[in-house]
């Protein structure tokens, strides 16, 4: 008989997404520890307490914390949902491009400079509008649509002038006439769990400034396209978000792995915090075969 | 069911049944966050504010 699995949910704070994982562990019965990362430390002389975890799922909201736990618990040893590496490759925006481009997946046109000046010129071979977005960072933040020349040379001294040393690495991408919508799909291992549309009449139509969901059909190009992207980046559980490219047709945006998921799960009906766990628990009994 | 006093506009607000440690709730008066920090008896703080690196 196999012993009984231990395992830890890494989270910053408890929103409704963690409620539904912490539920999802509770009626499984599994046993399992609640580790608020503004609580914890690591003693790399002692691993130990780490180590009686089979597995440990990562929800947390400061993405350098997230990332630099997840790299002390695979340097222990420990698995992680997700690792380490797919982290790094997916909270950085420059590494996702850069694994996508590895791997012939279509997304968007970047372009990448380490000062202002070359920054503009980089911007002035693409045409306007650009859009400047922050390598770290999420929930549409500080994303700049660079309508002319003008704005180009403001938005950069501010950056140069007052970002931290992050955003000394300035990344360029196309602006893209999207249908008003973009596609959010949940990727879990080998499996496109669901997919919806984020609609918004601005041009982010990220959820968390107010875009709205609505189902999305899984196409098998969706789904190809999807899977292609999560497995470049590592594989996991991943959100892969994608857009509707008035030449290209769809390309990949974007992928998180420390998803929300408050709009998918009412509006699909499917249980995915339910299959979260169950995805970590296939990792933390080994049987996970990707 | 607790109660707690809305530390920036001293609301009394309502916990629901299944709050958590660790919520973030909205105070319906003022609309601040705050975060749940105990629940026998239920204490509150002022969320976190939004940093940097936060997100999915």
């Amino acid at each position: 008989m196999q012993p009984r699995l231990k395992i830890g949910v890494l989270f910053s704070r408890v929103r409704v997404e963690e409620k539904w994982i912490f539920g999802a562990m509770e009626k499984r019965g599994i046993d399992y520890d609640r580790l608020d990362d503004r609580a914890i430390h690591f003693d790399l002389n002692d691993p130990g307490p780490w180590q009686q975890y089979d597995a440990v799922l990562e929800r947390s909201i400061s993405y350098n914390s997230g990332l630099y736990a997840l790299r002390l618990l695979n340097a222990f040893g420990v698995p992680t949902v997700n690792t380490a590496e797919v982290a790094e490759i997916c909270g950085d925006k420059l590494m996702t491009s850069a694994s996508l481009a590895r791997d012939g997946i279509p997304q968007p046109h970047n372009a990448t400079a380490f000062t202002p000046e070359a920054a503009l010129e980089a911007i002035e071979a693409f045409g306007y509008p650009v859009v400047l977005k922050p390598v770290v960072g999420s929930w549409g933040r500080l994303l700049a649509k660079i309508n002319d020349r003008d704005a180009a040379e403001a938005v950069l001294e501010h950056k140069a002038t007052l970002g931290s040393v992050q955003h000394s690495v300035f990344y360029i991408q196309e602006y893209i006439e999207k249908p008003g919508r973009d596609i959010r799909v949940v990727v879990i291992g080998e499996n496109v769990l669901t997919a919806m549309y984020r609609k918004s009449e601005h041009w982010i139509t990220n959820t968390a400034r107010g875009g709205e969901g609505e189902l999305c059909p899984i196409t098998p190009e969706i789904e190809d396209l999807s899977l292609r992207a999560a497995k470049s980046v590592g594989g996991g559980v991943l959100a892969v978000d994608l857009v509707e490219h008035p030449e290209r047709g769809l390309i990949i945006n974007e992928i998180n792995h420390t998803m929300e998921f408050h709009t998918m799960q009412p509006l699909s009906g499917i249980d995915i915090a339910g299959e979260i766990v169950n995805y970590v628990v296939s990792i933390a009994s080994k049987e996970y075969v990707g | 069911m607790s109660t707690v006093s809305c530390i920036e506009c001293a609301a009394e607000i309502v916990l629901a049944e299944n709050t958590e440690v660790g919520e973030i709730i909205v105070c319906p008066d003022c609309g601040v966050d705050l975060e749940v920090t105990a629940l026998e008896p239920a204490t509150i703080q002022l969320a976190p504010m939004e940093q940097e690196d936060w997100g999915e």
